[in-house]
């Protein structure tokens, strides 16, 4: 039995290739937010940003290239918070009843979709770091061969953990509700201060001091500031904020990150011990 | 087949006292019944009675309230694990992921239930050659027609070579040839040892198909036994009168010897009669005519399976789904 969640994971991926549409918009989504919006904005902020000075020594790189990890990262958290809405139309056509039905432990469920969903995020991670150095971000810069490995590496970590944690959330949340509308709700609810109360667009320091504290905390900053870290460097300048991570900070981000995770198992796991779909 | 033969068998669901209800509604109130193996049995009753609760709480995707469970020995709420690997199911409506193919549902199926791969594959091979599928293995299930759905479910439940093989209204939404195919089909299956649990609203089907029968109406079973016990219960035949005054007709019918009961019906009534019809029928011609009661319409039948549902359960048949398959169950 300890293999079963790569059953739900096989059944998911066939899902994700077979649907066309969903395959093709999943992947350009990332591209189009990139293009248009990074593009866009770039264009301004740098153009303010150009008679700022910049500190001996320092690094600085450009909007593109400081918003292009918070496109990863709005990415992942709007792929994995809509991943498990597979489990709430697997619930409303039946098909749940032939899984709960099984002798298979319900985690399994939790675990394939977790695992199907941060197969797709990877996917889209990788096609967004392309696609932007494409376009002209600045990633991995000055990064040796072994560097950008570690780099593409620790970027997917940190997206994978976060990717997994949202995933189950959303399956907590799908295995609770009874309809898709309910679902894109709470979802759509979530996405907004998740995206806005973090460093994804623009620095957090200006913030008021409660909307900071969310943001510090914010699962979405700790992924973006591992995302940063990894694909631009310890130490750069971006939007006129000297932008400083140790090896610690980092490493507490991904712990942070774990614990979200953790937790957020915990909460998908009580929900599927208590669903009852007959 | 004769009650004898089954009486040696041992049991392999056994259901004491089970109760269930959804906040004041007792949906299934204190049922007892068993299944002995290697037999089809079917669960009848009208929507709402009370049979997708029960099913449900033998398939474990309901948790037990009161009384007990066991299926193929092991208790549902005790050893929920073990039941589920000995049991096969094919759900009252269509589960299948309309865009998995015809083999990838069969696959899935048998991962899920930790086959190995071998024996997987090779059970697919032998399952699709049974319902005949193997010329569209490849094709989506949306593509398929109902009975060919219903044929995959059923190859689906079969899968596991379960000991208990569930059929909640297996062929709702068929037409009657496709029907008597899938009866071959289910007979078939059990031909080869697997217990049939079935449930159904068509009576012909339970008749043709099942070795005992229950009744459950209103959250209790009403009766039990084979299909020519449950006949039998309403008499040898059945004289179906309209007179110009039934009242008094009934009050005179009522007495005969011969005539075990009597059941008002909209426009006139039945006698239920326990010799043969044809010798009693000149006897209540004579009674009426002599009390100068006019005769309409009169009507002479072996009792039907329809006609003992109708008695146990006290409704027509008419209050059926027209067999348009609703996506969740509707009577739990």
């Amino acid at each position: 039995m300890t293999l079963g969640f790569t059953t739900i994971y096989w059944r998911d991926m066939i899902r994700f290739v077979r649907f066309k549409t969903l395959l093709v918009s999943s992947l350009l989504q990332p591209a189009l937010w990139l293009a248009f919006f990074g593009i866009a904005m770039s264009s301004s902020f740098d153009t303010l940003m150009a008679g700022m000075p910049v500190p001996p020594g320092a690094h600085s790189v450009g909007y593109l290239t400081f918003m292009g990890a918070g496109i990863i990262a709005m990415t992942t958290l709007f792929t994995s918070l809509f991943g498990g809405i597979v489990i709430l139309f697997d619930k409303n056509w039946g098909l749940m009843r032939e899984i709960l039905a099984s002798p298979m432990n319900r985690n399994h469920i939790i675990f394939g979709i977790g695992l199907s969903g941060v197969t797709k995020s990877f996917i889209q991670a990788v096609i967004i770091m392309v696609f932007g150095i494409l376009i002209g971000a600045a990633f991995f810069a000055g990064f040796s061969p072994v560097e950008i490995i570690v780099g593409v590496a620790g970027v997917l970590a940190f997206v994978g953990m976060f990717a997994l944690g949202f995933l189950f959330l959303s399956a907590a949340i799908a295995i609770s509700m009874e309809s898709p509308e309910g679902l894109q709700g709470v979802t759509t609810l979530l996405t907004m201060p998740i995206f806005f109360a973090s460093n994804a667009l623009y620095p957090i320091d200006a913030f008021p001091e409660i909307l900071k504290i969310l943001s510090v905390y914010n699962p979405m900053t700790l992924l973006i500031t591992g995302i940063r870290y990894f694909v631009i460097g310890p130490d750069f300048i971006a939007l006129g904020k000297h932008y400083q991570y140790t090896q610690s900070d980092i490493l507490t981000s991904y712990l942070g990150l774990m614990l979200f995770t953790a937790f957020m198992f915990g909460l998908a796991w009580w929900r599927f011990k208590k669903a009852v779909v007959t | 087949m004769p009650e004898t033969q089954h009486n040696h068998r041992e049991i392999i669901i056994n259901v004491e006292n089970l109760e269930h209800s959804y906040g004041n509604f007792k949906a299934v109130d204190g049922i007892s019944f068993s299944v002995k193996k290697g037999e089809i049995f079917s669960f009848l009753g009208p929507n709402g009675a009370g049979k997708s609760t029960a099913i449900n709480i033998l398939i474990t995707l309901l948790a037990k309230q009161k009384g007990d469970a066991t299926v193929a020995g092991y208790d549902v709420t005790k050893d929920p694990q073990k039941v589920r690997e000995s049991i096969g199911i094919v759900f009252q409506d269509i589960t299948l992921d309309r865009d998995m193919t015809v083999w990838e549902i069969l696959e899935f199926h048998g991962r899920l239930y930790n086959m190995p791969p071998e024996q997987r594959r090779k059970r697919i091979e032998e399952l699709l050659d049974l319902v005949e599928l193997g010329a569209k293995r490849n094709e989506r299930t949306k593509n398929l027609s109902g009975g060919m759905k219903r044929r995959l479910e059923i190859a689906r439940g079969l899968m596991t070579r379960p000991k208990v093989l569930f059929l909640d209204e297996p062929t709702i939404g068929l037409d009657p040839q496709t029907r008597m195919r899938m009866w071959d089909y289910i007979k078939g299956v059990n031909n080869e040892g697997t217990t049939i649990f079935l449930t159904t609203h068509y009576m012909d089907e339970a008749d043709q198909l099942s070795d005992r029968i229950s009744i459950i109406d209103q959250g209790k079973i009403v009766i039990s036994g084979t299909s020519w016990e449950l006949k039998n219960t309403l008499g040898r035949d059945l004289i179906y009168l309209e007179t110009n005054d039934n009242n008094a007709a009934i009050r005179l019918l009522q007495d005969l010897p011969s005539v075990r009961d009597v059941k008002p019906k909209r426009k006139g009534f039945v006698l239920m009669v326990n010799e043969d019809g044809t010798k009693v029928l000149p006897v209540v011609i004579d009674v009426l005519r002599n009390a100068g009661i006019e005769t309409l319409t009169i009507n002479l039948k072996k009792p039907s399976m329809d006609d003992v549902f109708v008695f146990y359960t006290g409704k027509e048949l008419r209050d059926e789904p027209s067999g348009k398959i609703p996506m969740r169950p509707g009577g739990r």
